[in-house]
């Protein structure tokens, strides 16, 4: 397998015609590598969340192209695309998105369904990894009833349950509090990161800082460098 | 084992739609509704109908020869006796007999009046009899006897068991049998039968006095020469089943009952697509983007919409079902205490609902399903 997880060349993307165009991502060219966890920092509008979207195949870019693994992503079709998405990356939303009335194992069970995988063996997979990120007893409660940080949690175990070798988490820390969000994005580091696994994260949080391999700043649309280690907030 | 379990995605469906209690409900009491005033709308049509046309059913003749501008049974206009010789002159004709049907009014045992329908059948053929439950047929040309039909108004007549008496138009009569028939009629009054003779001479006529020529062809092949040969002496003979629709032609387009049923079949069609459409379609909504996270998960188009449509045949088929049930078991408590009540689930009806709740299920599934397909993930990963 190689180092390289992702790599994406000269992508842009931008929004809307006219005056109102909004050029997001310019010209933006980087690696991600297997064993890593990036970090991706910049101030809002910076197109974070654009470019993140577009190395996931879920935003469509203008130009440019990316590859995950050994695949052009942008090149397949949206069916095989999804099916790609499915297999090979985990998403972190930043609301969770968790269905309210399913059971907190069923909606970690998720992608193991949209998988094929039969019911009960999907369930049973979905209980083993609420354990690993610590809800051991809670798969049977709706969602509604655990707190921020748990369901933060439900969350990530429902984005590592198909063992995706990619995982995506947009400000994973942005609605809990400070302690909390360390607390997730360093068992993160601790559980989930793997050599055969690359992280990324999107954050405004100083104070996770300490967890990442790299971080990569952006800037009005571009990639402006990188830094290790501690950086001061913005 | 595993082939037979339903696949995952429609079990996540099924929970997310009965998991939501409320919504589940109003949309069930929307369909059921719906299904349940469609189907007893249409069903009580339906019912009058069929009885408006009981004569014909039940005496059951191939065709039956009338004035032109006969609308309904009940309302006949005599033809005169040269009628019955043309018909039986016409190639084709295996027989021709004379019907009488007319209103007449009784004077029971007890001294109270009944008005009721007289049908006096062709004194050599009996033909159009219909089947005893007690009594013997020959008895019908014993003196003064009538032969009492036990049907839903069976119980106006005070007793009419074999032996009973009454007056009809200061004649004696008296019951010699009692007689099942498929249909009902439709105006709430028994039925009496009785010879073609004793009715002409019981009942004050016009001048003329055959209500019908009934006539059975040869083969089916003649029907249509009849027909011809009929129509030139200025007659009019219709096929059992055509004088069926022509009636119910005329119930439906001739009177109000037409119009309002086809209002309120109407208005519980609106009613149910309007209740559960919209119900549906919050609820698409409410979950829209969960929809959009399942998408960038990677779920596909296709999926998603065969979720949404698993969820809507579900709701559709319960609502139906309910319905329908609804339905029967408020036509059974009415036949409890109204045993003449004219409803009449037919397929046709079952049917009719039925399609309605397709396109009620197809509208709401199609708002539904383009709301979902038009969702970007790339908005929900924004939030
Ligand atoms: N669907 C869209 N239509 C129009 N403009 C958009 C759309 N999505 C993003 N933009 C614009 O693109 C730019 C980059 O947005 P993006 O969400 O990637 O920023 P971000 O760095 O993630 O910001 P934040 O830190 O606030 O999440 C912004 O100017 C935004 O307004
Ligand atoms: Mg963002």
């Amino acid at each position: 397998m190689s180092s390289t997880a992702i790599s994406a060349a000269g992508l842009n993307k931008w929004f809307g015609e006219g005056e109102a165009r909004t050029h997001a991502v310019k010209d933006l060219s980087f690696e991600a590598r297997f064993g890593e966890m990036l970090y991706v920092v910049g101030p809002s509008g910076s197109g974070k969340t654009t470019m993140l979207s577009m190395i996931s195949g879920i935003l469509r870019p203008n130009s440019g192209s990316v590859r995950v693994e050994d695949t052009d992503i942008w090149s397949i079709s949206d069916d095989r695309l999804a099916q790609f998405r499915l297999h090979k990356i985990g998403f972190v939303f930043q609301d969770y998105h968790l269905f309210p009335r399913l059971t907190t194992a069923e909606n970690v069970a998720i992608p193991l369904i949209l998988q094929q995988r039969p019911w009960d063996q999907a369930l049973t997979e979905a209980a083993h990894d609420l354990e690993i990120v610590g809800l051991k007893g809670r798969a049977d409660l709706p969602p509604v009833k655990l707190s921020g940080g748990e369901q933060q949690r439900v969350a990530i175990a429902r984005a590592i349950v198909g063992r995706p070798d990619v995982l995506i988490l947009d400000e994973p820390t942005a609605s809990l509090d400070g302690d909390t969000g360390r607390n997730i994005v360093q068992f993160v580091r601790e559980h989930i990161l793997s050599e055969q696994r690359c992280i990324i994260i999107v954050t405004h949080d100083s104070r996770i800082y300490e967890f990442a391999d790299r971080i990569m700043k952006m800037e009005d649309g571009r990639l402006t460098g990188f830094d290790r280690g501690e950086l001061d907030a913005q | 084992m595993r082939q037979l379990q339903m696949p995952g995605i429609y079990r996540i469906a099924f929970k997310l739609l009965v998991n939501d209690r409320t919504k589940f409900a109003a949309l069930l009491v929307g369909i059921t509704f719906a299904v349940f005033l469609m189907i007893e709308m249409t069903s009580l049509f339906a019912g009058i109908l069929s009885r408006a046309s009981a004569t014909v059913i039940n005496i059951g003749a191939s065709i039956w020869v009338m004035d032109p501008s006969v609308q309904t049974v009940a309302n006949t206009i005599p033809v005169p006796d040269y009628v019955l010789d043309e018909v039986r002159s016409i190639p084709g004709v295996k027989y021709a007999v004379p019907l009488y049907s007319g209103a007449a009014l009784l004077k029971l045992h007890d001294g109270t009046y009944q008005a009721a329908n007289v049908i006096g059948l062709d004194d050599s053929s009996l033909f159009g009899r219909p089947q005893l439950i007690s009594g013997h047929i020959e008895n019908i040309f014993a003196e003064n006897a009538f032969i009492a039909v036990d049907d839903s108004e069976f119980y106006k007549l005070k007793g009419a068991n074999i032996g009973a008496q009454f007056e009809l138009n200061d004649h004696r009569g008296v019951i010699v049998g009692t007689a099942r028939v498929i249909s009902s009629g439709l105006f709430g009054v028994p039925t009496l039968y009785t010879t073609y003779y004793r009715a002409m001479q019981y009942i004050p006529n016009s001048r003329f006095t055959i209500s019908y020529v009934l006539v059975e062809p040869k083969k089916p092949a003649d029907v249509a020469a009849i027909k011809r040969q009929v129509a030139a002496a200025g007659y009019l003979a219709l096929t059992k089943d055509e004088f069926i629709r022509k009636i119910s032609a005329f119930y439906k387009y001739q009177t109000g009952i037409g119009t309002n049923m086809l209002i309120m079949t109407l208005i519980s069609f609106i009613i149910g697509l309007s209740i559960s459409g919209q119900t549906f379609y919050t609820f698409i909504l409410e979950n829209i983007e969960k929809f959009g996270a399942l998408k960038a998960i990677g779920a596909k188009g296709s999926e998603l919409v065969s979720m949404i449509l698993f969820q809507a045949t579900f709701v559709s088929l319960t609502g139906y079902g309910l319905g329908v049930g609804l339905c029967s078991l408020v036509i059974w408590l009415a036949r409890l205490y109204l045993p003449d009540y004219a409803a009449m689930v037919t397929y046709t009806n079952l049917g009719l609902a039925f399609i309605m709740v397709v396109v009620i299920a197809s509208i709401s599934s199609y708002f539904g399903v383009r709301k979902v397909l038009t969702i970007e993930p790339f908005d929900i990963f924004r939030g």
